[in-house]
């Protein structure tokens, strides 16, 4: 068994991972470097590969090829009661014939420890359990179920802590509550998190890093805002919060920006801010970016802004903001958050033109099929 | 007429509960009596007789005995076989497996008289005396048919993340099953245990057939019951019977006691 050891840096390297059962590849030559201590969230939708590969970092599931790395051991064929990572599993997983105190002791008297009642109970503490240490898991709600199978995992000091969907049966309010608890006790333990999950909002709330996950490969990893700022792929622009876009072509350069011709005009995209230099490429903005203009108003647009106009088809009040869907004059339907600064909302069939900057553009080549 | 409807569960449920009951009420009452004739039908006087003399009629406390040592024996036998078989089939993928899965059921769907009389043939062709060790085998046969479908359902139902989790918290194979899977299957193989041992021990029909002169506490009673039987049989038939409620009442109460501790704890 791979001793517990803090001070050695245990940065998880996966190199070349690959995951097949029969025909269907669910991990497709991964390869990833998650340092130690951060908090790295595997965003993706279902069937993306990311539980694949959460578990072949656990030993859960073997990997086809490739190899899995914890500081420098190679722990690809490591036994999962061998490897010094530890598990949240989406059920949770207690062991119900234990209460509470066992199930948080259970590591550590697998591994011979003698003296559990000390750091098991300073564990309670840390989740906020301490008066429930005798009761039965099936005696607690389940947001104390969810934070006593964190502590059980966490009081064995992983290398590694992996999250499989942790919050997913959490009701919303819950699941916010958790989010911070959770990042809290990461900051405290100073452990690396693995936390895989298909919610973008948990995903940006608590990871320092994000890795957007497709089709058992990496579309794009960094850090939330980043991400989100200049996604770097159509999937992540529409799986990671949500974008407008329009397909057109460059036209030529104006200093450092492209000039994109497409349907309702032409527009300004930096060119640092594309994947293309040339030929069509998809230009995407997020709603908040977007402002609304109206009849008079539209003087006041500034000139270097890229507008669009367009006719207001839905208005959703949701209190600090509103929702507009506008159907722009090629077709599409847009989506654009207002904030409620006044009380003079837009009306289903106003005429309108929408303006944004264009360092808020970003540009992506164009998916298939588009 | 409001209260009848009000009440109504309440009063079918009690009557259900005197339809189970009076009879072991019968036989409990009976033993407290001194029969007029050969046979204890009818109520004639008060008598501790039965009570202070268990074993006075000859044969009976020896094939009670008996019974309880068969009894004992195949369910320890069968329950460990069908346990082992359980695991196999619900655990491991192999040729044969839904063939074994059919066979299993065999024992329980086959009338006892045709499996009976089989095993009397399958006997007497080995040449294998018919005494304690036949009913014995007989016995462990069909208890294995029932352990297996009881834990197999419990195995089943059991959540495969558990044994997971077991292994990802440094639980070795030999860890995780003691300290996991055992404990969570546990129940079931008790309740299999349990149904097993009352299975052997109210046979009549199979042992009949595979006891050669071997005397089972069932095949006592039915030789009695042509010549009247004794009163003994009912004392020690209610004896079984408030020993299980015992077992039975003694589980609830600890069970009861540990939750109102729990629940004064938080």
């Amino acid at each position: 068994m791979s001793a517990p050891s803090g001070d050695e840096v245990q940065d998880l390297r996966l190199v070349n991972l690959v995951k097949s059962f029969g025909d269907f590849t669910a991990v497709d030559e991964l390869t990833l470097t998650i340092p130690a201590g951060s908090f790295f969230a595997l965003l993706g939708p279902s069937g993306c590969g990311k539980t694949t590969t959460l578990r072949m970092v656990a030993g859960l599931e073997a990997p086809t090829s490739g190899q899995i790395m914890l500081g420098s051991t190679d722990i690809t064929d490591e036994k999962p009661y061998r490897r010094h990572v530890n598990t949240v599993f989406q059920s949770y997983a207690l062991f119900p014939h234990l209460d509470i105190f066992e199930n948080v002791a259970f590591g550590l008297r697998r591994r011979g420890i003698k003296d559990v009642a000390g750091p098991v109970n300073q564990m309670l503490e840390l989740v906020e359990l301490g008066p429930m240490a005798r009761r039965k898991p099936a005696q607690l709600s389940g947001g104390q179920q969810q934070r006593v199978a964190v502590a059980r995992a966490l009081i064995n000091q992983p290398g590694v802590l992996l999250l499989d969907e942790p919050l997913g049966a959490l009701d919303l309010k819950l699941r916010r509550q958790m989010q911070i608890e959770l990042k809290r006790i990461q900051t405290e333990v100073g452990t690396t998190f693995v936390h895989v999950t298909h919610d973008q909002e948990e995903a940006m709330t608590m990871a320092d890093t994000v890795a957007v996950m497709n089709k058992g490969r990496i579309e794009q990893m960094g850090p939330p805002v980043e991400i989100y700022d200049l996604p770097k792929t159509a999937f992540v622009a529409n799986f990671l919060g949500q974008s407008n876009g329009v397909v057109g072509a460059v036209q030529g350069r104006s200093g450092d920006d492209l000039i994109v011709g497409g349907p309702g005009g032409s527009y300004n995209v930096p060119a640092a801010r594309s994947t293309r230099q040339e030929g069509e490429i998809l230009l995407g903005v997020r709603p908040e970016k977007l402002s609304i203009a109206t009849g008079g108003s539209t003087s006041s647009v500034p000139d270097r802004h890229n507008r669009a106009t367009g006719k207001v088809t839905d208005a959703s009040f949701t209190g600090v903001s509103t929702q507009y869907l506008v159907m722009t004059t090629w077709g599409d339907e847009w989506t654009v958050f207002e904030q409620n600064r006044s009380v003079d909302l837009l009306h289903p069939g106003d005429e309108v033109v929408i303006h944004w900057a264009p360092e808020h553009t970003f540009g992506l080549d164009v998916p298939a099929g588009q | 007429m409001k209260w009848l409807r009000k009440n109504l569960i309440a009063i079918i449920g009690i009557l259900v509960l005197v339809y189970l009951f009076v009879p072991i009420a019968v036989v409990a009452i009976l033993s407290f009596n001194e029969p007029a004739g050969k046979f204890n039908v009818a109520w004639n006087q008060f008598s501790l007789e039965a009570w202070q003399n268990l074993c006075g009629v000859p044969g009976v406390c020896q094939s009670f005995l008996t019974s309880i040592e068969i009894g004992v024996l195949a369910t320890l036998a069968g329950t460990i076989l069908g346990t082992m078989i359980a695991f196999a089939l619900v655990r491991y993928r192999f040729r044969g497996r839904s063939t074994t899965n059919l066979l299993i059921f065999l024992p329980m769907a086959t009338p006892e008289v045709v499996l009976g009389s089989s095993l009397l043939a399958l006997f007497l062709n080995l040449a294998f005396p018919l005494g304690f060790w036949t009913v014995t085998i007989a016995h462990i046969m069909f208890i294995i048919s029932f352990v297996v479908v009881t834990v197999k359902a419990r195995l089943q139902g059991m959540d495969p993340r558990l044994e997971e989790a077991a292994r990802d918290l440094y639980a070795d194979p030999q860890a995780t099953f003691r300290y996991v899977t055992f404990p969570l299957v546990l129940p079931g193989i008790l309740g299999a245990a349990l149904l097993g041992f009352s299975l052997s021990f109210d046979d009549y029909i199979i042992s009949a057939f595979n006891a050669g002169t071997l005397v089972t506490f069932p095949i006592f009673i039915w030789g009695a019951a042509q010549r009247g039987i004794p009163v003994q049989v009912n004392a020690l038939a209610t004896l079984v019977f408030v020993l299980s409620l015992l077992v039975v009442l003694g589980a609830q109460f600890t069970n009861h006691r540990r939750r109102r501790k729990l629940e004064s704890a938080v």
